[in-house]
């Protein structure tokens, strides 16, 4: 099943073009990892996704993207973002409390049950790897936790609301390798339930956790291929320059 | 000769010094010479009785109620507007000619003297609006002074909550309005709180925006209502000292010192709420 469609996607910031000409579909509980050097468009091709590149003023797109067959100009804002989470490269708590934290988005929903919100709150933090860790001390500041703590806590929050889909910008570039490799498992893992879309400058990670990977270079999507192949045999020679470490 | 460049700094360092040093002691004399001259004044009679013959004697007190009433009124007036215009300003507002205008409005009604206020208030709020000189009329015209001042704060404040708060929110589904209201609003309120502080400040002090609006010379009783005239500290404190002869310098640096302690007790309370919230601000 396809999640994604994007024909022909071109953005731009200002004059500043950003993406071209991007075709490429994304399936449902696949993870699909995006690598590309600095400045090559990954980014702001993973806000695309959830409509976050409209809160700049200078934003301008071209070209469809559909989410379900639907095309998300046409879907309602708040019931797009629910269903496609995001979790950004930096550990970025809300300056709440844990729970708090991960009740936030599924208050903001509507729902104000106790019961429900707590159980929700045990089952995202379960699912994130973190409940163990926080059980006892739900009350206390968010930014009392570790760097990968935080992190796991913002997958959480993000799994809390039910989203169908998790785009992850770079998760893990501020993490050390223990806290990045729990991250990963829990990617891993929420493969089974979620599509994921995995933005990240490791290479290696690409390599670890993709079933496929697409490379970008210079707003231009080079390549997508199974993740196995594109690291064996890749089509395209700045693909080859690139995982090889060449340049990026 | 040779310049020696670490005597040459410390010369420097002292003029430097010496020139901040000369910031206190204005403050520090005329906090001690109203404290002086004004403390034997000071006792319960004086802060709860009406003024007597002919203000040479008796209290001060209408003047704090009313000083009290115009502030309030100032505030219930000026920080509603001047925090849904910060919202609007800092969260909604497109950068083209109509925003800009705005923002050029404030920056003016923030350069207008105080006097100009008083001179508006009485051609709109007493005379158009026919509030004539009453609470009323001195609450919105102080109340409009301190707008800019409000809503520049206020402003401030919001918009030095981080962004990546608004895009976690909004990235959870949350809508614009929601992620004001829960994310953006509760972390400004210290700083929205502190300029509303400052802004009190500012309107009990005053003396021109309530000369023709408001203030009544002599009123030996308490207002009765809005529409009603009312004594103020820093109008009677200008009365007393020019316009009444032989009332005792007690009484003048009494009323001084009670203005004083009045203005300098909400930025005290200002302080205090900005250095609190600071140690528990978590990013």
């Amino acid at each position: 099943m396809v999640t994604f469609e994007i024909h022909d996607l071109n953005v731009w910031f200002g004059s500043v073009s950003a993406v071209r000409d991007v075709n490429i579909e994304i399936e449902a509980n696949e993870i699909l990892s995006i690598i590309g050097p600095s400045n090559s468009g990954k980014t702001t091709f993973l806000r695309t996704l959830n409509r976050l590149n409209e809160l700049n003023p200078n934003y301008r797109m071209t070209g469809m993207v559909e989410f379900e067959r639907n095309n998300i100009r046409g879907m309602n804002m708040e019931e797009l973002r629910r269903k496609i989470g995001m979790v950004f490269a930096l550990p970025l708590p809300l300056p709440l409390s844990i729970f708090e934290n991960v009740a936030y988005g599924v208050r903001m929903h509507g729902e104000r049950n106790k019961r429900v919100l707590e159980r929700k709150v045990e089952e995202a933090l379960g699912q994130a790897y973190l409940w163990d860790e926080v059980k006892d001390r739900l009350g206390e500041s968010a930014f009392k936790l570790s760097g990968g703590q935080q992190q796991r806590l913002c997958i959480a929050r993000t799994l809390a609301v039910g989203p169908e889909v998790i785009l992850f910008d770079e998760p893990c570039s501020g993490l050390d390798p223990i806290s990045t490799a729990k991250v990963e498992e829990a990617m891993l893992k929420l493969k089974e339930r979620y599509t994921i879309v995995l933005v990240t400058n490791n290479v290696k990670q690409a390599a670890r956790v993709g079933d496929r990977t697409a490379f970008f270079l210079g707003g231009e999507l080079v390549e997508v291929d199974k993740t196995d192949k594109m690291f064996t045999a890749p089509r395209d020679k700045r693909t080859d320059g690139y995982i090889r470490g060449k340049y990026g | 000769m040779m310049r020696n460049p670490y005597r040459t700094q410390r010369i420097a360092f002292s003029f430097l010094f010496l020139a901040t040093l000369l910031i206190v002691v204005p403050v520090g004399l005329i906090v001690v010479i109203i404290i002086q001259k004004g403390l034997p004044a000071i006792n319960w009679q004086f802060l709860t009785d009406i003024p007597r013959q002919g203000m040479r004697a008796g209290g001060i007190f209408p003047a704090i109620v009313g000083t009290v009433y115009l502030v309030s009124g100032a505030i219930i007036f000026a920080l509603p507007i001047g925090l849904l215009a910060a919202i609007y300003l800092s969260e909604y507002s497109k950068d083209n000619m109509l925003t800009r205008l705005i923002k050029l409005a404030i920056v003016n009604l923030a350069g207008v003297p105080s006097v100009v206020y008083g001179l508006f208030g009485l051609a709109l709020f007493v005379v158009f609006f026919k509030f004539g000189a009453s609470i009323l009329s001195g609450s919105l015209t102080l109340g409009i002074m301190i707008l800019p001042l409000i809503i520049t704060a206020s402003r401030e404040a919001i918009e030095s909550v981080p962004y990546s708060f608004r895009e976690v929110s909004l990235s959870l589904g949350a809508s614009k309005w929601q992620t004001i209201r829960h994310i953006v609003l509760p972390n400004a309120i210290p700083g929205i709180l502190t300029g509303t502080i400052l802004g009190l400040g500012r309107a009990a002090g005053e003396t021109a925006p309530i000369l023709f609006t408001v203030a009544a010379f002599y009123l030996p009783r308490l207002p009765k209502s809005i529409f009603d005239q009312a004594m103020a500290l820093p109008y009677h404190l200008y009365v007393i000292s020019t316009q009444v002869p032989n009332v005792d310098e007690k009484i003048r640096y009494g009323t001084a010192l009670v203005l004083l302690a009045l203005v300098l007790s909400m930025n005290l309370i200002a302080v205090v709420i900005r250095y609190k919230f600071r140690k528990r601000k978590k990013w």
